[in-house]
Order: structure tokens, then sequence, then C-alpha cells
């Protein structure tokens, strides 16, 4: 029997790309021309390159994605080998981002890869919107809002308040932690943001400094202390480096000195690790698991080949496997991607009277409005001292404290009124300028 | 879904017109929501507030406190507060910068406060933190020490404790320990 030409790269891929399906997002178009401009004109960002970010690499090269770049500021660590799989041993101390990159190009050809070697914060906003789509593999919730009010900052809404979709920053976000994990759409102005399900969070677990001091009762009591009570007491003055070997080690043997005396078991130097760093074990399937729904959701939304999950998914694999997505609902009142009231205003109107028209307004009837900009508080009601130090904004243009831009969003906090009672309320307030897009027409008709 | 072809309308488009993008300065949820408890504060007069970093930092700023009632009267203690991006998710960090002899304070500034870290909620904020530490001075109290030897004292020989308060705020050793001045 002559053999058949060996199966395309694509073959799977052509599966959902090349045909219709009862599936399909509204404008799906199958066809090969899908797949290409797929190739060649959907960019996608992967923040992070390690347990999340070295499987999302792999993931998208082989789904079709062929630009692709990558930012993580770490340097690889002996203690990453275990699933960070594009890592090896000679790998230890470059930076996770460019060997990350440089392998994954290796191995699967046609894709390209830039890395980025630093903070996600030393980038511009204007590198966020140069992609389609943000593929998140981060570990802190400091890192998740950064991101998440970044690509919530390019949504902008039209004067029914409804978002304009071209605006829109799809990111799809991954995180685990030991034998759990979650995969999440995030579509700005549709689905609710990282910070409308930000109470999802629980509280952090923390000992009292006393049950520290006084009355630790296992391990973890004795090396808090040793890390918080008694380093401070040694070394005062010196700042506590959770990256420092040598810290490390003192705080563990403080810590074993503090276990002995009080008769207290089970003090090694990775639970010494892992409580001061809050790190749990990291296990490779649950990274692999959690990559491969965000890679899957991210081909769903650069291409329509099928509906997206909607909008949270969890994993728990802890005792057999159990998976649900969740729909959660968007605050409406969210401060990084609701529409906030739009107020327009006159270029001559002053921080006063703007304060003053805040009382007026139908949808917000907010009393002593303290107004905040771009981190400036303009004006601050209390307390006295910061009163004083912003009393004198009050007679200047907000157009002028607004560094004259046609329009923006600021904040407002004060009492507004709920039914009949008064609290206290945060508000979002979209400020444009009249007349200043007008004179712009203007210019250009005469020049025409 | 993203329209492809408008994605490839708009990245001719941004070739034509590069914008050099300008980091703007984002402000955190974080940031707002403690923008929100600032503006609300409602000290007593015992308590002040002082923004070192000007009035856009609000992130760092000190409280002091002049109890007007009990073994404290009449001693200004300073706290420092940092304020993580993460807030109100996470408690703010408060250190004592004054050295006090108190149960609940030990010699390196450390408060132990419920609210500061296991009792913390969201739904606190600087206020009730501020009011916090102000019962530290009118009521403190020997079962959660962090100075023991201040604790006993307290629990032991209330008259001896009222003492010692008095000298350390004076200035003078109490024990082994001295402390400055802070009256």
């Amino acid at each position: 029997m002559a053999d058949a030409a060996p199966p395309s790269k694509s073959r799977d891929l052509d599966k959902l790309l090349l045909r219709p399906g009862n599936l399909v997002g509204p404008t799906f178009d199958p066809g090969v021309q899908l797949r290409d401009d797929l190739q060649e004109y959907a960019r996608v960002l992967v923040v992070g390159a390690g347990g999340l970010g070295c499987e999302l690499l792999k993931d998208l090269a082989l789904s079709g994605f062929k630009n692709l770049e990558v930012i993580d500021m770490d340097r690889i660590e002996v203690t990453n080998l275990n699933r960070q799989f594009l890592f090896r041993l000679e790998d230890v101390g470059k930076p996770k981002a460019e060997v990350a990159a440089k392998r994954v190009m290796e191995r699967i050809s046609g894709v390209n890869i830039v890395p980025h070697f630093c903070r996600i914060e030393d980038k511009d906003i204007g590198f966020y919107n140069d992609f389609n789509i943000i593929a998140l593999g981060l570990d802190s919730i400091e890192a998740r809002s950064y991101i998440n009010a970044v690509a919530c900052s390019f949504l902008e809404y039209d004067s029914d308040d409804n978002p304009r979709e071209e605006t829109m920053k799809p990111m799809v976000d991954g995180g685990t932690e030991g034998f759990k994990g979650h995969a999440r759409v995030i579509v700005p102005g549709v689905t609710p943001c990282f910070e409308c399900t930000i109470w999802l969070f629980p509280p952090q677990v923390k000992f009292p400094l006393c049950t520290l001091a006084e009355t630790p009762r296992n391990a973890a009591h004795c090396i808090e202390y040793a890390h918080l009570i008694k380093w401070d007491e040694v070394h005062s003055g010196k700042a506590f480096d959770p990256d420092n070997p040598d810290h490390m080690k003192w705080v563990y043997e403080e810590a074993v000195k503090r276990a002995e005396l009080f008769g207290i078991p089970g003090v090694t130097y990775s639970l010494t690790q892992g409580v001061v760093k809050n790190i749990i074990p990291a296990i490779a399937s649950t990274n692999a698991i959690i990559s491969a729904a965000c890679t899957l959701e991210t081909l769903k939304i650069a291409s329509g080949c099928s509906k997206t999950l909607s909008n949270y998914l969890t994993y728990n694999g802890v005792e057999g496997l159990h998976t649900k997505v969740t729909e959660f609902v968007k605050d409406n009142d969210c401060l990084v991607c609701g529409p906030g009231v739009l107020i327009e205003l006159d270029t001559t109107v002053t921080l006063k009277k703007f304060i003053d028209m805040l009382e007026e307004h139908p949808k917000l009837l907010m009393t002593k409005a303290s107004i905040t900009y771009h981190g400036k508080n303009l004006y601050m009601q209390a307390p006295p001292v910061l009163e004083e130090m912003t009393r004198s904004n009050l007679e200047l243009p907000l157009y002028d404290l607004m560094d004259k831009i046609p329009k923006d969003v600021l904040h407002a906090t004060g009492m507004v009124d709920k039914g009949n009672r008064k609290s206290s309320g945060l508000r979002k307030l979209r400020v444009v300028f009249k007349g200043i897009d007008g004179v712009t027409d203007m210019d250009m008709a005469g020049g025409a | 879904m993203i329209r492809l072809f408008k994605v490839k309308e708009k990245q001719k488009e941004l070739a034509e017109n590069a914008k050099g993008g300008s980091p703007i300065k984002k402000q955190t949820a974080g940031e707002l929501r403690l923008h929100k408890d600032i503006s609300e504060l409602n000290l007593p007069k015992s308590c002040s507030i002082s923004f070192p970093n000007g009035k856009d930092d609000l992130m760092n700023f000190e409280v002091s406190i002049r109890p007007d009632e009990g073994y404290y009267v009449g001693g200004t203690f300073l706290f420092s507060f940092q304020v993580s991006s993460t807030y109100p998710h996470e408690a703010p960090k408060v250190k004592c910068k004054t050295k006090v002899y108190h149960p609940n304070i030990d010699l390196e500034g450390n408060v132990c406060l419920n609210i500061l870290r296991e009792d913390w909620k969201p739904v606190l904020n600087i206020n009730t933190v501020i009011y916090g530490l102000y019962h530290l001075f009118t009521e403190p109290n020997y079962e959660d020490p962090l100075n023991h030897d201040a604790a006993a004292v307290l629990r032991d020989s209330p008259k001896v404790f009222e003492s010692n308060v008095r000298r350390a705020m004076y200035g003078g050793y109490v024990g082994q320990t001295y402390f400055t001045r802070c009256m």
C-alpha cells in the first residue's frame, strides 16, 4: 500500500479552523485564510516564564500562534527544574524569559518569540496595547492587579455607557497552587475584571505577634518568630531578604533553637522557605492542565472557533478530579473596568465648581467630595493637614489640573445618598471637556 | 472573538502613526481605596497625622498619638504606616517609632494589635487602625504580651507599672533598658 503523505503539522488545528460547527462564535469564518491570519496577525503576550509561562509558550506555539512575546523579571533557580521544563541545570542563573524563548524557538519551527527580561511595570503602557491577547502566568495578586489595570485602561465607553468593542483587550489568566488551579477569561467591559472579583480571595493567614512571641504551638510559629521578631532584634536596620540564602539559613537556625525550647517538632529548611516566602510546592501536571485551558481559550478568542468558557474555571485534583466553570458577573461600579459616570465640562470650570456640581449630578449626589487624578490628590476634604495643602487648587480650572487633556478618568470620594441613608462612596468619573474636539475639526476643515 | 481583519487594519494604521506612549502613573485600586479612607479620616484630638512625602503619597504616613488619660497620659508616641498596593486585602504595616515601655509593644517597635494581623478585614480602614492604637495606650493588656517583663509587672504590681511607665516617658532606665524622653 502506498504511504500516505505524512500528516500535516496543523492536522488537529485544521479540525477546529477549517470547518464549521455548532459551537462556533458568531463571526467565525472557517478556512485556510483564518489559519494563516492567526499565524501572521495574532500577537499574544505571555506574562511570566515560570511554571505556567513555560507551558503556555509551548502550548501557544503548537496551537498556531507564531508571534509571541514573553516577559519575566526572574532568573532560573534549581528548584524550578521539576516543572519549568524548558530549563536545564546549566541554565540556572540565566533570565527565564530569554531561555524559554530560545528553547521553544529551537523546537517549534516558524514561531518567533521575543523575550523581555524586566519587570512588568518597566514597560510603557503602549507596549501592552500592541498585543491582541494577554495570557497571564503570574504568581501574585499585585502583578495580576497591575496587568488588569493596564488592560482595562484601554477600554473606552461611548456616550451611552456601552463598552467599545475595538478597545477591549482580552486576557486569559491562569493560576495554580499545589493540586488546585484556575483559568479565567477576562474581557474588559463584558466579563468581570480581576478587581470585580477581588473579594473571592480569602484573608491571608497571619499569626498574632504575641503568639509568636509567647506561646508558639507549631513549627510555622517558630519560623515566623525568627523571621518577624528575632531578625529585627539581632539585625536591627538591615532588611530581611527572602532571596538571600544566608538570611534564610539564619532564620532556619533560629527557628530550630526556638522549636527546641518549646519542644515543637517539624522545623525543616524547606518548611522555613515555604512559610517565609509563602510557597506551596508546585506540581507540573497542575500547571500543564491550567495552561492547556488558557491556551484553548486564547485560541477560541483569536479565531472564534468555539464559544469561550464563561468565565471562571476552577480545578481541584487533591482527591480525584473536580472542575467547574462559574459565570461571575461584572461589577458596574468597578473602579477599574466600570464605565464610571460621564461628566461633560467647559474648560473654564474650576475644581471648586466641579466639586459642587457633583452634589447635583443625578447619578452621583455626592457631597464633600475629595478628588484624585492619576495619583495626584487635587483636593482632600480631610485630614486638616491635607485640606490645607490642596486648598489652593480649588480656584484653578479643572482642565489645567488635568494637564489640558481633552478627556480622562478621575476618581471622587465623598458622601453619597443611598435611598434615605448617606454613606461613603468612591466613584469613577469620565470627564470630557466640551469644545476641544470641535476646535480640531474646524482646523482640519480650514486646511482642506 | 477578535476580528482579525480589523486587527490587520489597525496594525497598518498604528504603523503609520506610531505613537510613543509615555508611562502614565497607574493608580491601583488599593491606592484609590486608601484615598477614600484618608479623605474620611475622623481623628480624635489626641491623634494627628502627617505625610512626610507630600500630599500625593498617601501610602507612607505617620500618626502621632498623645493619650489624654491612663498610664501614658502626657506622652507622645509616633507610629509609621506603610500601606501596600494590595490594600485593603493586606493590612497596613504599622511600627512604633518611639521607644516605649508597654506590654503590647516591643523594643523594636512591633505592635501586637489583632486587627493589624489575624483579625484584619478589608472592611476595616485607617480610622479603625488608629483608634485601635489609641486603645493600646488607654487599656494596655498583659494577656497578649510582646514585652513579657512589662506585662508581668502590669499584672502583678500595677503601681510599679505606673511608675515604670512614667520613668520611661520622662527619660530614664527601667531595668537594663534606657528610654528616651517622649513628653
